[in-house]
């Protein structure tokens, strides 16, 4: 592998990898904060895609498809934290399971009635549709870059809101004790709601800005739902950092074993996953 | 974390009769039910042993696997690779081999995941069977995503298990027989401390017992016990692929195992086939003009499945005991 494939190869895993931490930053921060697993935080990036799609084609621009998709998505996640996911913040995580796993069919029905079985797909926009030359015959895509940068920059604002601002604190705090929290005055259930809509709203944004890439299709988020998982149980459950180091080390893993081992690329994030398990059966960074 | 959930161990005998009185039901129905519902019945009795092995894990052991359906798919495929084209193959050869290969592969992936705790435990099953379901179904070489097919059968001697209503009494008594093992097993010293270990892991260790043996040991037989589900299945379907072992399968038994009411093995068996029939209904509701009301039996299945869980999480066995007025709820206490 020279060094301009090499170069595709690093980009195309770093891209790979923010996006997968877009969703797993959500379900770890779900998971974490309110105790609940989530199965259905692939739908929400799948409900995104079909958003971006149904929204650009009415609109005419993928910008406001994106910016009123992602308002339309947190308000659903709101809607839902205050029907159902609320009242199971307390049970088993065996009923969270399941809840979950009914919503995912939910879900998929509620795809299809709406907008069909189709896949479809989305054309990058035209001020993004460049390409990189990088030799004679390879280039890189623009809008990748675009997704990446998107990605950061989201990333950035998740750190700085929760470590710098003061609804972060709040964050942290009800993370680390709930009860004490609240008996400080802290609207605990408020926050909760908040933080459940940003890691929906998170998971649609990701889905959005991947529909011009990976196309819209029936059935796209169980995939990447078990991509996050592995992501979330390699970072440690809870932690926003390692959801972003172990993504990015699953981009890297997936993407160069495509390219290097193509027979057992299915299975090396897998192998990876056991090796961290059998060295930190917490994950590498629990808090 | 895990609170304990019902476990109804000791049945009420209301609900012993009842059992007695679905194995008569099931011992007769050959001869009244037409082949269609027959054949249903006898996927509904395998799925019903997949059930139980899985209930040894989430309702005795409180380990909930996400990953259930590798093993049973697992027994399938040993099954359709060892069959010859143009001959069936031993049943006593090819069932020890199918078997073996699952609890093999329960024992590897075991060792690594019963080492986790909670939510990790269902992430990380769920995980290693995504695993197993992809090494299939992106090497062309073992079937891909289209799936072997099996053209016998396995033979067994004097039994003649092309006969369908041979194999019906042969899934049958594999049904009985697991049942009947698993209710010894819960109350042997070996189902006492898997109980314990549900209840309070921290205690079990205070008290000497190496938790991490006797989870794996559970694992591992709750995946060969699957594998016998998964054998019966391909035998039965005479078809094996990857969503054998897919999420779906995996999650599907959970339900059934949820639906019935878990930890006394009966109630695995009530809902698996409660669920299948379900499954049954949902896919073949009538259409409302133009809308296919079966055709989006996801839908249907997906809010049954929000409103279980809001509504009567202790499953069928526990409404019949309420109804019944059978012991109540046993409050299990011991937190760490």
């Amino acid at each position: 592998m020279d060094f301009v494939n090499f170069l595709i190869q690093l980009l195309n895993s770093v891209q790979y990898g923010l996006l997968l931490f877009m969703l797993a930053a959500g379900l770890t921060l779900i998971f974490g904060i309110m105790g609940v697993v989530n199965l259905a935080h692939g739908s929400f990036y799948m409900l995104g895609a079909y958003l971006a799609w149904s929204l650009a084609a009415k609109t005419g621009s993928l910008t406001l498809a994106i910016l009123l998709g992602t308002l339309l998505s947190m308000a659903f996640g709101l809607l839902l934290e205050r029907l159902l996911f609320r009242h199971f913040y307390h049970r088993d995580h065996l009923d969270q399971v399941l809840l979950t796993f009914g919503l995912i069919y939910v879900f998929e029905e509620l795809r299809s009635i709406l907008w069909g079985d189709d896949v479809h797909g989305l054309p990058v926009p035209e001020l993004l549709a460049a390409s990189i030359p990088l030799t004679e015959n390879l280039s890189y895509p623009v809008y990748r870059l675009f997704m990446s940068g998107v990605c950061l920059v989201l990333a950035l604002g998740l750190y700085l809101l929760i470590s710098k601002t003061r609804l972060g604190m709040k964050i942290r705090a009800g993370a680390f004790n709930r009860d004490m929290t609240e008996s400080l005055g802290i609207n605990i259930r408020l926050i909760h709601a908040v933080v459940f809509s940003l890691g929906i709203g998170l998971a649609a944004i990701a889905g959005m800005i991947a529909a011009p890439v990976s196309s819209v299709y029936p059935n796209m988020g169980s995939q990447v739902l078990i991509m996050c998982f592995v992501v979330v149980v390699i970072g440690g459950i809870g932690s926003v950092r390692g959801a972003l180091i172990a993504a990015l080390l699953v981009g890297l893993v997936d993407t160069f074993g495509k390219v290097l081992l193509p027979q057992a690329s299915g299975m090396l994030v897998y192998v990876l996953m056991a090796a961290v398990l059998l060295y930190k059966p917490e994950g590498l960074f629990k808090q | 974390m895990s609170t304990p959930q019902t476990h109804l161990e000791t049945l009420p005998r209301s609900i012993h009769l009842l059992m007695a009185m679905g194995f008569l039901a099931l011992a007769a129905f050959p001869f009244v039910g037409s082949e269609f519902y027959t054949a249903m019945v006898v996927r509904m009795m395998i799925l019903a042993i997949f059930a139980m092995s899985l209930d040894l894990l989430q309702g005795v052991s409180g380990l909930v696997s996400l990953g259930h359906a590798a093993y049973f798919g697992l027994a399938g495929y040993v099954l359709a690779f060892i069959t010859p084209q143009n001959e069936p193959i031993s049943l006593y050869t090819s069932l020890p081999l199918a078997v073996g290969g699952a609890a093999l592969a329960a024992l590897v992936i075991g060792f690594l995941v019963v080492r986790t705790h909670g939510i990790y435990f269902i992430m990380v099953t769920m995980a290693f069977a995504q695993m197993v379901f992809f090494i299939f179904f992106d090497n062309k070489a073992l079937g891909g995503s289209d799936g072997l097919f099996l053209n016998f059968r396995p033979d067994a001697g004097a039994i003649d298990l092309e006969n369908k209503q041979v194999f019906y009494y042969f899934t049958l008594a594999c049904l009985l027989a697991v049942y009947v093992f698993l209710r010894r097993l819960l109350w042997s010293p070996f189902g006492r401390a898997l109980s314990g270990i549900r209840v309070n892991e921290h205690r079990m260790r205070a008290l000497g017992f190496n938790t991490f043996s006797h989870k794996l040991a559970a694992f591992t037989l709750a995946g060969a016990l699957a594998g016998l589900a998964g054998y019966l299945w391909a035998a039965q379907t005479g078809f094996v692929n990857p969503e054998l072992m897919g999420f779906h399968m995996s999650a599907h038994a959970i339900m059934m195992v949820i639906l019935g009411g878990m930890g006394n093995f009966a109630g695995a068996i009530v809902g698996a086939f409660s669920f299948e029939y379900l499954l049954h209904l949902f896919k073949d509701l009538p259409d409302v003009g133009a809308f296919k009301t079966g055709k989006h039996w996801q839908m249907w299945m997906g809010l049954f499945i929000v409103a279980l869980v809001i509504f009567a999480p202790k499953g069928i066995l526990g409404m019949l005991t309420r109804a019944f007025g059978g012991p109540t709820d046993r409050q299990e206490s011991g937190h760490d």
